[in-house]
């Protein structure tokens, strides 16, 4: 996983509450079995005009000019801004990896759903909770300035503004630790492999029912 | 000190190690493997040349993209004609077969969608921890389990690891008391429920369902109430185990027996909330209240009782919220004081694992027994949870209710509820729906979706329009 110390990036606004995972990446491109690639079809269908299928090459499909990632201004934006609720919906890590791929490395938004904020540490990106109000901020500095870039600080827990105002942001030391160092959970899991062994021995033991063959009849 | 709620327990019995940082390791006993979000995750296990960690935890079911018609569901995973839906079932199969995993295959009569599946089946146990790559795993919760959805990632290290690293939620108490009127259901209340938090109130939040109305449920109406746990923001939601619980679980095939059973229903018994637990947040409706529901906008929550109106932009003060209504009406194409009754849809879909099990059949079947679908509704689509619910609805005559009643009665699968396969709304089309998520496209690029219970998507298809069931029930009493 790619690390994220800290970001100097470009902000692209995404401004309603309750971004769901279907807006993030409709389902049609679900049924990749790879893990990269999302990109192009990230908010596919707000993003163009027609309705996009998995395979097509979406660089000649109609784009849809009020959409804020088609306007010239937020081109390279490797931050998105957004309202409350952001990645409400289903546990598809196809929207953190759509996001990902496109060029997002970071969130902000007001709140998160949990499945989608466990998702983005999975993928190097970092979603940040900041107040509405502190959003509500950053949306109009965002609006009123052309190339409008934050400074995202993951280690000192901090979005720096051009006008040098800083917003704290809450995250949880072991999804941190992880971040800043772009460590493998399993790796990190596994190394207390001893300790699972010896609870799931005991487990065994007092609930002998949950463990068994699959194969029905076989109990 | 205080007694533990029902998640407290449950969280303490799989408990593998607290850590200093607040993150602890959590063990799974049981993990549901579909073939949407698990390919990826075989492929970081290959990549990495690692090797699932206990294969008996495991259960695949192919459901997400597999076809309804009877006629493409024939020729299996090679009749599928959609090619990338086709390579995703097939890869589920491969992965299976290369990790040595058990999977129901796709026309195995226990198919159907892995969150009817795994109760169905006794995969799904009281006490258990079950994950699944699907945010509607807390389906599950409705045994008594700690049940929950997560990403491609944690399917990986699940399988990699048997475990999961985890924060401990806070507890949600909703409380729903006094009696449902008749013609009421579970997907009322849930829709009740979510109207009443919002789609985040859950958030950071596992939630327990109790008071006397849920006591009463069936563990069907127990299944659907836990399935939109997540559309109220809460990754898990559960019910304490009562006997309701054990007269479901004994004799499933995974269920145990003998000694094995007794001891389980021993454990078992415990799996409540103490009187004296402690929730962070009650929330208490009065079950008495809670009329038949109708989503109109885009969101669960923008729900309103079937004798609604729907909003007036111009009378809510906050901007963002009458901008999110203005939004959700020019998608939905429906205007500010429309009443919820003149809405009319042009498909209904009956199915998907909010609403799928026999109970559900039942009552729709009951509600369009003796009479036709309206000329004005284009399809009318019944897909059955699985193999089994399927096998016992014909049994009981329901197929030919709904077929006489012009009605498609298809092969099991999520179906329309996603679109994934070939069942999906034409842009602009409305669509009375038993699923769980009314998001913009969720059921095809431009259509309009509205949740109902089983019994109000059969009378709006009836109708040609919503109609209060109630109203179809007197007449037929």
């Amino acid at each position: 996983m790619k690390n994220f110390t800290v970001l100097d990036g470009l902000v692209a606004p995404m401004d309603r509450a309750n971004v769901d995972t279907d807006m993030i990446i409709p389902k049609q491109f679900l049924k990749s079995i790879k893990r990269s690639g999302f990109g192009p079809n990230l908010f596919d269908e707000m993003r163009y005009m027609d309705e996009g299928q998995p395979g097509e090459d979406s660089s000649k499909r109609p784009l849809n000019p009020d959409f804020p990632l088609n306007q010239a201004r937020y081109q390279g934006a490797s931050i998105l801004l957004s309202r409350s609720n952001f990645g409400c919906g289903s546990s598809r890590e196809h929207a953190p990896w759509a996001l990902e791929d496109y060029g997002f490395r970071c969130i902000i938004a007001p709140s998160f759903a949990d499945i989608f904020y466990n998702n983005c540490f999975k993928n190097g990106v970092l979603p940040v909770v900041l107040d509405a109000e502190s959003v509500e901020i950053l949306f109009q500095q965002l609006y009123a300035t052309e190339g409008y870039h934050l400074v995202v600080d993951l280690e000192q827990q901090q979005v720096c503004c051009p006008d040098g105002e800083v917003f704290h942001f809450e995250v949880d030391s072991f999804r941190k630790h992880c971040l800043l160092n772009g460590l493998d959970d399993i790796g990190v899991t596994l190394e207390s492999a001893e300790t699972i062994r010896r609870f799931e021995a005991g487990w065994r033991r007092q609930s002998p029912w949950l463990f068994g063959s699959m194969t029905v009849g076989e109990r | 000190m205080a007694g533990k709620t029902l998640y407290d327990k449950l969280w303490h019995n799989h408990l593998v190690e607290q850590r200093d940082d607040g993150s602890a390791l959590i063990y799974i006993d049981r993990h549901l493997i579909h073939e949407v979000t698990s390919p990826q995750a075989f492929e970081g296990l290959r990549l990495a040349g690692r090797k699932p960690w206990r294969l008996d935890a495991n259960l695949a079911v192919p459901d997400h993209n597999v076809p309804t018609s009877t006629e493409e569901r024939a020729g299996g995973v090679a009749g599928i004609l959609d090619l990338v839906s086709r390579l995703q079932v097939q890869t589920l199969d491969d992965n299976c077969l290369a990790f040595d995993i058990t999977e129901i295959p796709i026309n195995d009569i226990r198919q159907g969608i892995v969150h009817v599946v795994g109760p169905e089946q006794g995969a799904t146990l009281p006490g258990m921890t079950v994950v699944c790559g699907d945010s509607h795993t807390s389906t599950h919760g409705a045994l008594g389990a700690l049940a929950h959805g997560i990403g491609t990632s944690e399917v990986e290290h699940v399988l990699a690891t048997q475990c999961l690293i985890q924060q401990k939620m806070k507890n949600l108490l909703v409380k729903i008391d006094g009696q449902l009127g008749p013609g009421i259901t579970a997907k009322d209340v849930a829709l009740a429920v979510i109207g009443e938090i919002g789609t985040a109130g859950g958030t950071g939040y596992a939630i327990e369902f109790g008071g006397e109305v849920v006591r009463r449920m069936s563990m069907e109406g127990r299944m659907t109430m836990c399935n939109m746990s997540i559309e109220a923001g809460a990754r898990m939601g559960m019910v304490a185990v009562d006997d309701c619980t054990l007269d479901y679980v004994r004799g499933r095939p995974y269920a145990p027996t003998g000694a094995n059973w007794d001891a389980a229903v021993a454990a078992w018994r415990d799996l409540h909330s103490d009187a004296d637990a402690v929730f962070d947040r009650v929330v208490s409706l009065d079950g008495a209240a809670i009329k038949p529901q109708v989503t109109w906008g885009t969101s669960p929550e923008m729900v309103l009782p079937i004798d609604g109106v729907l909003p007036d932009p111009a009378a809510i003060g906050n901007p963002a919220a009458r901008e999110a209504v203005e939004r959700a009406l020019t998608y939905m194409g429906l205007r500010p004081g429309m009443a919820i009754t003149d809405i009319r849809p042009d498909r209904v879909f009956i199915g998907s694992c909010t609403n799928s099990r026999i109970e559900d059949l039942r009552a729709a079947a009951e509600v369009v027994r003796g009479r036709r679908v309206a000329a004005s509704v284009k399809q009318a689509l019944v897909v059955p949870g699985s193999g089994l619910v399927k096998a016992q609805a014909e049994a009981e005559g329901l197929d030919a209710i709904f077929i006489a009643a012009g009605m498609e009665w298809r092969e099991p699968g999520c179906s329309m509820c996603l679109a994934m396969n070939a069942d999906k709304l034409g842009a602009g089309e409305h669509c009375a729906s038993t699923s769980n998520r009314n998001f913009e496209g969720r059921q095809g690029f431009g259509g309009r979706t509205h949740l109902v219970s089983p019994a109000m998507a059969a009378a709006a298809a009836i109708a040609g329009h919503f109609i209060d069931v109630r109203s179809l029930q007197e007449t037929t009493a």
